[in-house]
């Protein structure tokens, strides 16, 4: 049952990770009671049992950084997990996927940015847990929840924001919005609106490291992948594709769950089979984890084995990271169904407030650093949107640039000569 | 199993009484030479330039079966060797003036040699599918390909085209060059999510900044009693996606230019091959060449018609261009192996001189390839048509197994005959 343990039959490292998988009970997702009668529905809240959870303390393993939190005489504390420098690092990094998704929403409200922009609060552990070990020329792969996957892995707060806004010096120059963020700088790969489509993307750039290392003999490329998706992706045929095919070749990839049991209104529990998605990594012979995903410390641990079994070629891993949005799906969705005192636990654990305490209580940090990195984030943040707002909108000229990026791809015109040679081809006004 | 037919790119239009070293099959007409309009266009020899674009002499095709030119099931069996309608004076030409002779292969070796040639000169050029490794492709195009280049690079994959194309990919966005096989082109609308979201649209949604040069190929087209969902052209579902090439092959020799360019080219390729052309032979160069992936080839340059086809079709369309010329006509055949985007200068080219069009395609009728030629050419030629263009497609059903009825479903030779004959009046 235990999927640690299933998982450290099946790989040759004992993986002996299982921080929060609540093996003591037979319902793992806890939840209010819906309002709604549905499958499902009669599971009550346990908000005293966290304490109970992380049960076995293994040494040199993950410590329920919640437990450390709420029993501040306990047992003696183990080591810290961090250091103050790593602290602040976490945190500037979570307060600025949080102030920079506020800020989307208001400009959204304001009209400066349009369509669908999936805002990530809540989220943001899982995000800066990850992706803040990933070297440069590690790639992440994200879905249409990208904004702060991009901040996380390096891209400029400006070029993000400018991208909303639809402007020429966004980093897909205004063509790819809100759900396509691509930077070939610092290795992101989107950015995708359908979900599922960009795990095999993940997966083809996971073979391409081991491609690199085995055939072109670049020796030390260890270059591991980070695959985010939901919930609702994990019903979708390509994501056990990929999970096949990346235990088959033991691809250096990690598959991160974001479990925030809702795909746009669309409980987990009434969309899946068995709600329980890290079981499903065994089944395909490697590991799942569960972790409790409103927890950066928590979520950073369980990523540091995750991506070093990838470093060290040994393969996959599917991390189910349990987390809540605590905005609706989109900004254009009203969020009705979730129930008010399901949102009420969850932003009880915001992941923001927890890390904040942990370096406070741990003495990491004073109040007076938290602040200023506030302010400087607000700042960033503020800039953003200026340097946006100043930016200059696509001129026509590039409508019809990038479409191929060997532009012969127009063809041959009437007059013989290439398409893209015509001048009215750079100008945007030929009719291609 | 396929076909029969040769020639090409040529500079002379001989009669069959000059050219011809073959009986033709039951349907030969005897040739007569003088002709009203026929012997002064044909036995002339137009420019020598159409030959600067075939190095290769060509020779005759045999065929391991038989294709049914006429409804004469008899036939199928026999072995046809079908004089070619536009004879090369394959020694003469100047374009084969190269040094080394060349050498026979059948289309898939073509394209295995294209590929193989390929992935020797750049490592990071490597081929994924089913079954291409270990069982060297179904249509024996990567056979000894793994051996030599290893698993890794010749890679074996599950049944997952949706998501083996889409590990292309990203294989091809962060630097390598795939070549995805689909095992009939038919599979591959289970890829299509892949290839039209992210095969199409990511180097223009990324702003320009990831290159996608994947080469997506398989045979597909209508077979011998394939059935139904095997004998699938996709060509018209894949054209209106925007970013993506599609070029279809024919010869062996435009098969191993046209894999070659589509390996080196930046730009996603979509490379149709069709089941029944697999066994062609024909003597190509030696050296290394390529063809031009926006090119369109003439296969025989005419004054009366100009046909315009593509992968199969145009070995259908030779058939009748013997039957059309031994009437008294010359038509005109282009082979537009460039499906997406048009070569409108070849065709527009001959579309001056000819005024009527023609066009023969195995593609369905609706939205097809023809569809979107017929909207290219009355868009920009319109003042040169002397008639309405006429397009002869497969019939908008889904191909039957019996193969009477497969036959139906397809054009065949005397169909072409008949169609020209009504565009000529």
């Amino acid at each position: 049952m235990n999927s640690a343990s299933c998982a450290a039959k099946i790989s040759t490292q004992p993986f002996s990770l299982n921080p929060t998988s609540p093996t003591s009970h037979d319902n793992p997702l806890v939840f209010p009671k819906p309002t709604s009668l549905f499958l499902g529905s009669t599971r009550k809240i346990r908000l005293s049992s966290s304490s109970k959870l992380n049960l076995h303390r293994r040494s040199g393993t993950v410590v329920a950084v919640s437990d450390v939190v709420k029993q501040k005489k306990s047992k003696s504390t183990p080591s810290l997990l961090i250091t103050k420098e790593e602290g602040l690092e976490l945190f500037e990094d979570m307060i600025l996927g949080r102030a920079f998704e506020d800020m989307c929403a208001q400009m959204y409200y304001r009209g400066k940015m349009f369509g669908f922009v999936h805002l990530y609060n809540g989220q943001e552990a899982v995000s800066t847990g990850f992706i803040k070990l990933l070297k440069q020329q590690d790639s992440v792969v994200s879905t249409y929840r990208d904004h702060v996957h991009a901040l996380s892995k390096g891209v400029p707060a400006r070029a993000v924001m400018s991208e909303l806004f639809g402007k020429t010096t966004g980093c897909c120059r205004g063509q790819g919005g809100s759900m396509h963020m691509f930077s070939r700088e610092h290795n992101l790969l989107g950015g995708f609106a359908f979900i599922g489509e960009g795990i095999p993307v993940a997966t083809g750039a996971a073979f391409t490291s081991k491609y690199k290392r085995e055939i072109l003999k670049e020796a030390d490329c260890d270059h591991v992948t980070l695959a985010f998706f939901g919930d609702g992706t994990c019903n979708n045929g390509q994501f056990f594709e990929c999970l096949n095919m990346a235990a088959l070749w033991k691809l250096p990839i990690v598959f991160v769950v974001e479990n925030n049991l809702w795909a746009i209104g669309m409980s987990h529990l009434r969309a899946t089979s068995d709600p329980q998605i890290y079981k499903k990594g065994p089944a395909f012979g490697m590991p799942g984890i569960h972790v409790d995903g409103m927890d950066v410390l928590k979520v950073r641990e369980v990523a540091k084995e995750a991506i070093g079994r990838a470093r060290r070629g040994e393969g996959p891993t599917l991390v189910e990271c349990e987390t809540y949005r605590f905005r609706g799906h989109s900004l254009a969705d009203p969020d009705e169904l979730r129930d008010p005192a399901e949102k009420a636990y969850y932003a009880a654990r915001d992941p923001i407030t927890a890390l904040k305490k942990y370096l406070i209580e741990n003495s990491l940090a004073s109040e007076a650093d938290l602040k200023a990195i506030d302010r400087k984030i607000d700042e960033v943040v503020e800039d953003a949107v200026e340097f946006a707002d100043e930016s200059p909108v696509p001129s026509r000229s590039q409508l019809l640039e990038n479409v191929f990026a060997d532009p012969k791809g127009f063809g041959i015109g009437p007059d013989g000569r290439y398409r893209c040679e015509d001048p009215k081809f750079t100008e945007g006004t030929a009719h291609v | 199993m396929a076909a029969t037919f040769h020639g090409v790119g040529a500079t002379v239009a001989a009669l069959s009484s000059s050219s011809s070293s073959s009986s033709s099959s039951s349907s030969s007409s005897s040739s007569s030479p003088s002709n009203s309009f026929g012997s002064k266009i044909l036995l002339s020899s137009p420019s020598r330039s159409f030959s600067v674009r075939k190095r290769a002499s060509f020779t005759m095709v045999r065929s391991e079966g038989s294709m049914n030119f006429d409804l004469n099931f008899k036939g199928r069996r026999a072995q046809q060797l079908i004089a070619n309608a536009v004879a090369t004076k394959a020694d003469s030409s100047p374009a084969s003036s190269s040094s080394k002779p060349g050498h026979e292969l059948l289309l898939f070796e073509a394209l295995r040699e294209g590929l193989e040639e390929e992935m020797e000169r750049d490592p990071r050029v490597c081929v994924m599918g089913e079954d291409v490794g270990h069982y060297g492709g179904s249509y024996k195009v990567t056979k000894g390909l793994a051996t030599k280049f290893g698993d890794l690079r010749v890679l074996d994959t599950p049944i997952a085209e949706n998501s083996f194309t889409g590990m292309g990919i990203g294989a091809a966005m962060t630097g390598l060059r795939p070549v995805v096989e689909g095992m009939n082109m038919g599979f591959l609308l289970l890829a299509f999510n892949q290839i039209s979201n992210n095969c199409g649209m990511l180097h223009y949604t990324s702003g320009g900044q990831f290159t996608i040069p994947i080469v997506i190929r398989g045979p597909g087209g209508v077979g011998r009693q394939l059935g139904a969902e095997h004998s699938q052209r996709l060509e018209s579902y894949f054209q209106s996606i925007p970013g993506i090439q599609m070029v279809a092959c024919s010869t062996p020799y435009n098969a191993k230019g046209l894999m070659k360019a589509a390996i080196r080219s930046e730009n996603p390729v979509i490379l149709f091959e069709h089941v029944l052309l697999y066994n062609l032979k024909e003597r190509i160069p030696d050296e290394d060449y390529i063809c031009n992936l926006e090119e369109a080839e003439m296969v025989r340059p005419g004054e009366h018609v100009t046909i315009l086809t593509y992968s199969r079709m145009r070995y259908h369309v030779m058939q009748a261009a013997k039957t059309l010329v031994n009437k008294g006509y010359d038509p005109g055949v282009i082979d537009i192996r460039s499906l997406k985007p048009f070569d409108l200068y070849t065709i527009g080219n001959s579309v001056k001189k000819t005024h009527r069009v023609l066009i023969v395609e195995e593609c369905m009728r609706t939205g097809g390839i023809g569809a979107s030629l017929i909207a290219a050419i009355t868009e920009n030629f319109d003042d040169y048509l002397d008639a309405p263009i006429m397009c002869l497609s497969s019939q908008d059903v889904p191909t039957p197994y019996a193969g009477t009825l497969e036959e139906w479903t397809v054009v065949q030779p005397a169909q072409i005959v008949a169609a020209v004959e009504q565009l000529c009046q």
